[in-house]
């Protein structure tokens, strides 16, 4: 199989970025409505977020990224502003789980070496980030196997539909 | 091999020999949406085309918009109620409460595997469950499956020792925890909650302590299911859903953390992490306009009753509102009943139906730009009670109360 690359801006986050920053409690109201959540995706971080991101686009962030509540809304709108892949130095349990359910791919490593704008490319078959800006390479720690099988099926709802159990 | 709380539970319920690491596919016997999480999670379930496995077991709880704001947050109820009646599934609606103390109250067990699409959920690792918060997608599979996946946590084990001084609870304790480990000192991992502190703690403490377990990363705040566990069941006709439950003696842990419950003193979590701790006494000086009793952290009867013996025959502060949300329906009836809502309003506050009411920021109490509030909640991040200007401290029902008084952060020990 070919490999997986992915290729576009890095949006430089800092630690600690809860979901309230991500999709903040008020705008429940917006739950059912997807499309109109999404344009306020990462606003209590940077409102600016929306407007600047491009399709491919990553999120690379520092330590504990998602914690608080378990929405899922949170790595959805994340996945529908464009936004391709999430790195960062560490993520909260929840989050992970929810955005590889959601088909997101989320890469442990050292992003102290990215700043906002960089372009990088991921390779996410061989788990090397290479930062085209400042030429130099990361590499992040393995997903494991389970959620990895889950994250090839596109998240877990086209996991179960295809296979119609957990196969582990 | 001797077993922590959690590898035993997850061994019984997957009938494997479960060990810190391991993946082990186990029964739900609960899972549960509220109505923020639960229209998604619908969504999900019904594209896998699947009935509800078990839909006695399966529960919407209608919380966290109640009375409903606004006309799409009436929607979204009126689509969970209706994905009720179809599917013949339990439903708990308006002035229930909130689900954490409901499903404390009238649902979980020891030993139970519960899952909800609410990170706190791990409130119910208090009566002894291997309880937890996931996302939309697997709260979904559970409904469908009834089953789920689990990495077995590593543990920490706590061990708190000690009697807590007056005005200092398990409140203060969780603050202290969480500031001395960090937000995410626990990522992944188990709590384990013993001691002699521990055997002696009321429900309602352990409650709390649970609750909070998700602000330190963790996956389970677990306690063991003890005489206490057992009298909390009786109390809500379910004895016979007591089993006892330890750690096994020689369990492996990943880290032992002490705590002498008698060094503790009132403590706050100041904006914008649950990690960022400090003693009431010195942020005192601090000025707040609101005060927020409640949420399934703090919204019990044994809170009420706290803040009631800390404002009876005192009047809150006139530049500072009091919210009290009574966690359930129950809590409420019984704070009526033993007089605490009289002096709760006479003292100025405002009591608002039970539900989440002004913790997440939807309605209810939202902060004005510049504004501080003092909650007993379980989270203080930017923005939380609707307003990114504003910010929020983290602290006991008794300091909230002492503060309500005074308008500024205030330990409760200073109060008569
Ligand atoms: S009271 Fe607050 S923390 Fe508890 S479930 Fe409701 S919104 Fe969440």
């Amino acid at each position: 199989m070919a490999d997986v690359i992915l290729k576009g801006r890095a949006f430089k986050f800092g630690d600690n970025i809860s979901t309230d920053h991500i999709i903040p409690g008020r705008y429940a109201h917006l739950r059912s409505n997807l499309p109109e959540l999404a344009k306020h995706a990462m606003e209590d971080a940077d409102p600016s977020f929306p407007q600047k991101v491009n399709k491919g686009d990553f999120i690379v962030a520092g330590n504990n990224f998602g914690l608080g509540s378990s929405r899922e809304h949170a790595p959805l709108v994340i996945k529908m502003s464009g936004v391709s892949a999430i790195l960062a130095k560490s993520v909260a349990r929840i989050f992970f789980r929810n955005a590889i359910n959601q088909g997101m791919p989320v890469l442990i490593c050292d992003t102290d070496k990215i700043t906002s704008g960089d372009e990088l490319e991921i390779n996410l078959s061989r788990g090397i980030v290479t930062n085209l800006t400042t030429n130099t390479q990361l590499t992040f720690g393995k997903i494991p196997q389970v959620m990895l099988n889950i994250l090839n099926e596109g998240g877990l709802i086209p996991y179960i539909n295809k296979y119609g159990d957990f196969k582990l | 091999m001797a077993k922590t709380l959690s590898e035993k539970i997850l061994s019984i319920r997957s009938g494997s020999d479960a060990n810190a690491g391991d993946i082990v596919i186990v029964p739900v016997d609960l899972a549960f949406v509220q109505d923020t999480t639960g229209p998604l999670t619908i969504r999900q379930f019904k594209e896998t085309g699947k009935k509800l496995a078990n839909p006695s077991h399966t529960v919407i709880f209608i919380d966290h918009a109640v009375p409903s704001p606004n006309r799409q947050l009436s929607n979204d109820h009126q689509f969970l109620r209706n994905f009720a009646r179809e599917y013949n599934c339990l439903i708990s609606d308006y002035g229930n409460g909130v689900c954490h103390q409901l499903v404390a109250e009238l649902l979980a067990n020891p030993g139970d595997i519960i899952v909800g699409a609410d990170s706190h959920t791990v409130t119910a690792g208090a009566v002894g469950a291997f309880a937890t918060g996931m996302g939309s997608s697997d709260i979904a599979v559970a409904f469908a499956l009834g089953k789920t996946w689990f990495r077995v946590p590593e543990t920490f084990k706590i061990e708190i020792t000690g009697k807590f001084s007056e005005k200092v609870d398990s409140k203060d304790l969780i603050l202290y925890l969480i500031g001395r480990i960090g937000a995410d000192g626990a990522t992944y991992k188990a709590l384990e909650f013993s001691g002699d502190a521990v055997s002696k703690m009321p429900m309602s403490q352990r409650l709390t302590i649970a609750n909070m377990a998700v602000e330190a990363g963790a996956k389970v705040g677990i306690f063991p299911s003890d005489n206490i566990t057992r009298k909390h069941l009786e109390k809500q006709g379910r004895g016979d859903k007591f089993k006892e439950l330890h750690a096994d003696d020689g369990a492996k842990y990943e880290k032992i953390i002490k705590i002498d419950a008698s060094a503790l003193e009132p403590m706050v979590s100041m904006p914008h992490t649950v990690d960022n701790v400090a003693p009431a006494r010195t942020l005192e000086g601090t000025k707040i306009q609101q005060v927020f009793i409640g949420t399934c952290t703090n919204g019990r009867l044994e809170d009420m009753a706290i803040a009631a013996r800390i404002l009876k025959d005192k009047t809150i502060h006139p530049n500072v509102r009091l919210i009290v949300a009574p966690a359930s329906r129950n809590v409420l009836s019984m704070a009526i009943k033993k007089g605490y809502i009289d002096i709760l309003i006479n003292a100025g506050g405002t009591i608002v139906p039970p539900g989440c009411a002004a913790c997440l920021g939807l309605h209810q109490g939202v902060l004005a730009d510049g504004e501080s509030c003092l909650s007993t909640a379980n989270r203080n991040f930017k923005g939380r009670m609707g307003n990114p200007e504003a910010s929020v401290y983290l602290a006991s029902p008794a300091t909230a109360a002492a503060s309500a008084i005074t308008g500024e952060i205030t330990d409760p020990r200073k109060v008569k």
